[in-house]
């Protein structure tokens, strides 16, 4: 009989996981929360570091499942897991039970809920907007204020629920850097008469390209970079919002006000991978990830026999990043399947 | 040596702007980092002195003394830290969990203590 596999998450690694297995000739049941695939990956427009449209990750991801005839279960939770010996079986919240040789967890991450740093004031005052609103901007090619107005000066806040001990994320979300400096190039792209700051802690240029699109943010794009961790922003009488920052290397304290502030939110373990994680009883580390079995060669496996990871429910990771842990997802479960199973 | 008269002779002794990592006295940095180990976390990233009522009308920068204080450039922090009004907004802002508040108490404490420095 020919192995099952049920993959829980239908963003990028889920998707890839689920293409690769089924190459491989292994079925496979593609388990998603929502009504479409994509996760996350639809709430971006253009990615970096060559601001490809997100909509061909996606038509590459639909074309090695969807359109293979994967088994596609969307508006799908799992409200319980049970062994039956080898095999492991699956409660949806329809009540469908699935029988499975393996589980590859592909739950993936939300983003930092802006709001609750409030200091900030999304959700507050009209102009301040997350990185993934301005996606949602440039999708629709227009970005303006609350007003309707176009904004000049535009302030992007990176590090919102990231590296904060009072947010209770200690870790770095590690893309949030890279995106403050595409959206930077982006608005400036669109708005050529506005004024971009981004507001920094440390710029954390680490992925391929990264570094070169910084440079092109400063060179092209005259974008301004301030070293110093804006403690809040208020809004002004005419609407404008005043931010106070101290200029760590001017050593001074610094205000500014801005038309437009946006908020660079970091990435979490998302609500689903932890309601898995519970009812699973998967291990999750300090920050609330999935916890790898060995820091060098476990990041896909879990402590729960036939259960694997795939992409960012393990730590914060780029595309690129996600396709290649999903890659190896697969090469582990390939292999436990081989095992005799 | 110095003459001492070298001071009428229109000649002027400049100090060395370096930090003279060996003979400053870091003992003010080690009676903190024994009582607040918090003190080790701060990276800089200003939102103390951002937050700060007292360093946007003063020279006062709470993340500026706190690296003074950690390369033993005392004087500097002595002049400032009167400064502070201990409001503790800092506290709240500091995302490295520094009980920044408490450095500023503790400081003080050192200096008392301290006969180089006690008045």
């Amino acid at each position: 009989m020919n192995k099952h596999v049920v993959v829980i998450g239908g963003g990028v690694a889920g998707l890839e996981v689920a293409g690769q297995l089924s190459k491989a000739g292994i079925d496979v049941t593609l388990i998603e929360k929502e009504t479409k695939t994509g996760g996350n990956l639809n709430k971006w427009y253009k990615l970096f570091p060559d601001r490809r449209k997100s909509s061909e990750i996606k038509e590459y991801l639909d074309g090695i499942t969807l359109n293979r005839g994967i088994n596609l279960l969307t508006n799908t939770t799992i409200e319980m897991f049970n062994r039956n010996r080898n095999h492991l079986l699956i409660t949806t919240n329809g009540g469908k039970e699935l029988v499975a040789d393996a589980i590859v967890v592909a739950t993936g991450f939300d983003l930092f809920k802006s709001a609750r740093k409030e200091e900030y004031g999304y959700g507050i005052y009209d102009n301040v907007f997350t990185s993934a609103d301005l996606e949602e901007m440039f999708r629709n090619g227009k970005i303006a204020l609350a007003n309707g107005t176009v904004p000049e000066t535009i302030g992007i806040i990176h590090c919102v629920g990231s590296r904060d001990e009072k947010a209770g994320n200690l870790y770095c979300s590690k893309l949030c850097c890279v995106t403050a400096v595409k959206q930077a190039i982006e608005i400036r792209e669109y708005l050529p008469e506005s004024k971009v700051f981004c507001f920094y802690m440390d710029m954390r240029m680490g992925g391929a390209f990264y570094e070169e699109l910084y440079r092109e943010a400063q060179e092209k794009w005259g974008v301004s970079f301030i070293r110093g961790k804006v403690s809040e922003a208020s809004e002004t009488i005419e609407g404008k919002l005043l931010i106070k920052v101290e200029d760590t290397l001017a050593g001074r304290p610094l205000k500014m006000k801005l038309d437009l502030l946006v908020l660079m939110a970091g990435m979490e373990m998302s609500e689903g991978g932890k309601k898995i994680a519970g009812i699973g009883g998967l291990n999750t580390g300090e920050n609330r990830f999935f916890a790898a079995t060995d820091n060098h060669f476990g990041s896909n496996i879990s402590n729960i026999d036939g259960i694997f990871y795939a992409g960012t429910c393990t730590a914060p990771m780029n595309i690129t990043e996600t396709i290649s842990h999903a890659r190896a997802a697969v090469v582990e479960v390939i292999d436990y399947l081989k095992d005799g199973r | 040596m110095v003459d001492d008269n070298m001071d009428r002779f229109g000649f002027t002794i400049s100090t060395g702007r370096q930090i003279d990592y060996e003979s400053n006295d870091r003992s003010i940095a080690e009676y903190i980092l024994d009582k607040e180990p918090s003190f080790r976390l701060c990276i800089e990233c200003g939102g103390c002195s951002a937050t700060c009522t007292t360093g946007n009308f003063t020279g006062f920068s709470l993340r500026e003394l706190n690296i003074l204080i950690k390369r033993g450039e005392n004087d500097k922090v002595r002049q400032n830290l009167k400064k502070c009004m201990l409001c503790g907004k800092c506290t709240l802002v500091c995302p490295r969990g520094v009980n920044t508040r408490n450095i500023v108490v503790l400081a003080k404490e050192a200096f008392q203590k301290s006969d180089e420095y006690a008045i």
